[in-house]
């Protein structure tokens, strides 16, 4: 479904060019939930930003459902075949337009027709009700505005989702239904996840296999038993299991 | 359709709108009741809604034919046959003032319609596209802002020959690159949104992308500028008018009224004074509702 | 250690706001007292928690109205306190720690002169000692070159360090009471561990208070001794963190079981039910 090699992204130009991923090569199967995991700035949600094309300096081959891409380009193919969740929920919708503009208007793009039902049906799926439809974002909680925005993904129809740290703005209890809803969502689609996320307990959660990175180098694929194993072949992925298990007082 | 027990009021404030309308009207609602808040903006927008109304009925509601010369009656102080007094050609002047609203509301709407729109559609298209369309369109609004605006409204005129018609588009062509600025600095910040990357990646254009969501966010800001900026156009309107490049002779408005009044100002200052004190008036009121606007508007930009 | 009096007491604390459709509580009604230990205060965005720790250090901005039966440090009331003396109380006694440093310190000043003006705030220290101070303060943070991070400017460090930098600069002056409000949300979680060590070896060695806010439940039942649960604004729970598994309200469970967690697999995550009658039903006194 998804085929990364020996991709490269940087930022600016020398002498300041900045290297946030370098040489990562990765497979996801279809119908797989594969998870990127990393502290901040280890490149993790750059590469979902490559392969959308929301960043443009990249080399490597990437293919999405056998369709090789390049640059920042991308065919209305792709559009349908991949779409992205984002982080924070308050950014990613748009503060002036109401859902049924920000559906209806997705669905158009993706040259929908009976742009009316499918919204119903849209907001039934992430678990909102019709009367969501004319709301404003600022009339929506967290949790709320998340849905929207799987909705909003949800509505080209796609295969693969990626999902760049969906539930780390949200509350624990919030994130759970959330992480319910993706699950149940994955599961009634059939759709591929690669989820990116710096909580392993939420990748060891919602995933299958699972990449760790460190400073824009891929550092091991392992799959999630051998994450609840604590059977990390890495130094690095051990001591960020360690970490994520809790804080344990350093010598009483 | 909607529920019988309902009110209008919690119609509008409907936290479930049920249909598009019912979203918009409030949304629209609640932008309202915002600013009905500010008691000064609201005396700000009474101002100008009579403003507007004096422009419209100014056939009407002015005593005297506002050219009607009596040499007999000139320069007399505010009486109760010219109750603001009359000009140094016996004209009355409230009738003037009345029928000069007309010009001014002219000359400021039309400035205000045009600048703002040349500056939105530059700013915004350099801030999105970067680039070298950035550097080139950038360039041209620092030259510009370079001059100072009255001086180069002043060489418009000059080379486009006096009158209203000119004034109005000196006036425009000078005034745009603030909004410009404005628009671009608004768009750099919009264009890393993650929202602009989602419609992106739902394929969306860029001309749909500029129109449909950058042109949205940016104008709140732009109306609120707008309204402070009104005053300024109008006192430059009012120094067009003065240095008697604006409207001509006989036509009435304020700023050439002040203009004619200067020669008698300390013996007679109503001349100046009146006209002065419409234009001071006008301004302020366009202060206080622009304030009101930031209020409902751009509720970052609010005080605190 | 002198006695086991409380560090600070609070009794019925209350923060309200005026809004559009009346007043709005934030704070509804808060009792609980602060020993030389940790105390976690944890719950969800909205329930108050952090307005409790604002609302200690005198920094509920108006409109908002603190109310309080009492509120005392070291048995002397600090309930609405004039500016000038709260600032005092501040700087020297009580310190906090808030969520991100780069908006808590000025980007334009070097880090050590901000630690030697937060030292001098409070103390009539020279000029040569408050930077000797500085200095060991950032040493007890575990920063390894302090000589140069002195002279640095907030943008060239990283968050983790940011962050202790900002506890460096709060525990200058050997405040009794530390108040952390999410020290650690905005960091890696390897260099949360170190953090914490941190405050932990602080309040072990220097007989601190230290009121640890945060929404991780698991982490804060991990770090602190003693947890405060809220809920819209009130404690719903309290209870010794190593008996939290042991927790009776509710909400408190729900809280715990809707976390995916690495050793307890799941099919699915329990998704917490919220109920009205929380907003006002009893207080939990567990772990007796």
């Amino acid at each position: 479904m998804l085929d990364v090699r020996n991709l490269n992204v940087w930022f600016g130009h020398p002498p300041e060019r900045v290297d946030a991923v370098r040489e990562v090569s990765f497979q996801v199967a279809e119908g797989e939930s594969f998870g990127l995991v990393g502290e901040s700035g280890s490149g993790k949600s750059t590469i979902l930003r490559a392969i959308t094309g929301l960043v443009d300096t990249w080399s490597g081959q990437v293919s999405v459902a056998g369709e090789t891409i390049a640059g920042s380009r991308r065919s209305r193919a792709f559009h349908k075949t991949v779409q992205m969740v984002f982080q924070d929920p308050y950014a990613s919708l748009h503060p002036r337009h109401s859902i049924d503009r920000v559906l209806s208007e997705t669905l158009r793009l993706q040259g929908m027709d009976g742009i009316d039902g499918r919204i119903t049906r849209l907001l039934d799926s992430v678990g909102l009700g019709k009367g969501f439809r004319f709301r404003y974002p600022h009339q929506l909680s967290g949790g709320q505005r998340q849905r929207v925005a799987i909705a909003r993904a949800l509505a080209a129809e796609p295969r693969l989702l990626l999902l760049d740290e969906p539930t780390s703005a949200l509350d624990v209890s919030v994130q759970a239904e959330i992480l319910n809803l993706l699950a149940d969502l994955r599961r009634e689609h059939g759709l591929t996840y690669v989820m990116v996320s710096h909580d392993l307990s939420v990748v060891g959660h919602m995933c299958d296999r699972l990449a760790v990175m460190r400073g824009g180098e891929l550092v091991e694929v392992m799959g999630v038993a051998d994450l609840r194993a604590g059977n990390a072949a890495s130094d690095y992925a051990r001591s960020l299991i360690a970490a994520s298990l809790g804080y344990v007082r350093d010598s009483a | 359709m909607a529920d019988r027990t309902m009110t209008r009021r919690e119609w509008l404030l409907s936290d479930a709108p049920q249909s598009r309308r019912q979203a918009r009207l409030g949304a629209a609602y609640q932008g309202w009741r915002t600013f009905r808040r500010n008691k000064l903006a609201m005396l700000g927008l009474i101002i100008l809604v009579l403003l507007v109304l004096t422009a419209i009925f100014a056939p009407w509601i002015s005593p005297q034919n506002p050219y009607a010369q009596n040499l007999a009656n000139r320069l007399q102080p505010p009486s109760g046959a010219n109750w603001l007094g009359t000009d140094a050609l016996g004209r009355d002047i409230l009738s003037r003032l009345i029928w000069g609203s007309r010009t001014t509301l002219f000359i400021v709407g039309t400035v205000a319609l045009v600048a703002p729109i040349i500056g939105l559609f530059i700013g915004t298209v350099a801030g999105f596209a970067g680039g070298w369309v950035d550097q080139v369109l950038m360039r041209v609004t620092d030259i510009f802002l370079a001059f100072p605006k009255l001086i180069l409204a002043l060489a418009f005129v000059a080379a486009l020959g006096p009158g209203i018609g000119n004034a109005v588009l000196a006036l425009a062509l000078t005034s745009w690159p603030p909004y410009a600025r404005l628009a671009r600095a608004e768009t750099l910040t919009i264009r890393r949104a993650d929202f602009i990357a989602a419609a992106r990646l739902q394929g969306a254009g860029r001309t749909r992308l500029l129109i449909g969501h950058i042109w949205p966010l940016c104008l709140s800001s732009m109306i609120v500028r707008v309204a402070l900026d009104m005053a300024g156009i109008i006192l430059s309107a009012a120094g067009l008018g003065f240095l008697g490049l604006g409207a001509q002779p006989p036509l009435a408005e304020w700023g050439a009224m002040i203009s004619d009044g200067r020669n008698y100002i300390l013996d007679f200052w109503w001349v100046a004074a009146m006209p002065g004190l419409a234009i001071f008036v006008v301004s302020l009121a366009f202060n206080l509702l622009g304030d009101g606007l930031r209020d409902v508007l751009d509720p970052k930009g609010a005080k605190e | 250690m002198t006695t086991d009096a409380p560090l600070i007491s609070v009794r019925d604390l209350r923060v309200s706001f005026p809004t559009r459709s009346g007043t709005f509580e934030a704070v509804r009604g808060v009792s609980f007292d602060l020993g030389r230990e940790r105390l976690g205060v944890v719950g969800e965005s909205g329930s108050g928690k952090s307005m409790t720790g604002r609302a200690i250090l005198g920094l509920v901005r108006p409109p908002g109205k603190v109310t309080a039966a009492s509120m005392t440090l070291d048995g002397q009331s600090i309930l609405n306190l004039p500016q000038r003396r709260m600032r005092k109380i501040r700087g020297q006694r009580i310190s906090m720690v808030m969520q991100d440093p780069k908006f808590s310190l000025n980007p334009v000043m070097p880090i050590g002169r901000q630690i030697v003006e937060a030292y001098r705030q409070g103390s009539n220290a020279s000029r040569a000692d408050a930077r000797a101070k500085a200095l060991e303060m950032l040493a007890a943070v575990q920063i390894r070159d302090p000589e140069r991070v002195f002279d640095a400017y907030p943008h060239e460090v990283s968050g983790g360090m940011g962050q202790r930098i900002m506890i460096a600069m709060m525990l200058a002056p050997d405040p009794e009471v530390l108040i952390a409000d999410e020290p650690t949300s905005a960091l890696d979680v390897s260099v949360r561990t170190e953090v914490l060590n941190i405050m932990d070896r602080l309040v072990r060695d220097r007989g601190m208070g230290l009121i640890f806010i945060s929404h991780d439940l698991n982490l804060v039942s991990q770090f602190c001794d003693r947890v405060l649960i809220m809920y819209a604004g009130r404690i719903v729970e309290q209870l010794d963190a190593r008996d939290l598994h042991k927790a009776r309200h509710p909400y408190t469970q729900g809280l715990l079981n809707s976390l995916p967690r690495l050793d307890h697999p799941v099919e699915r995550l329990a998704v917490l039910q919220r109920q009205e009658s929380w907003r006002d039903g009893q207080t939990f006194e567990g772990g007796a």
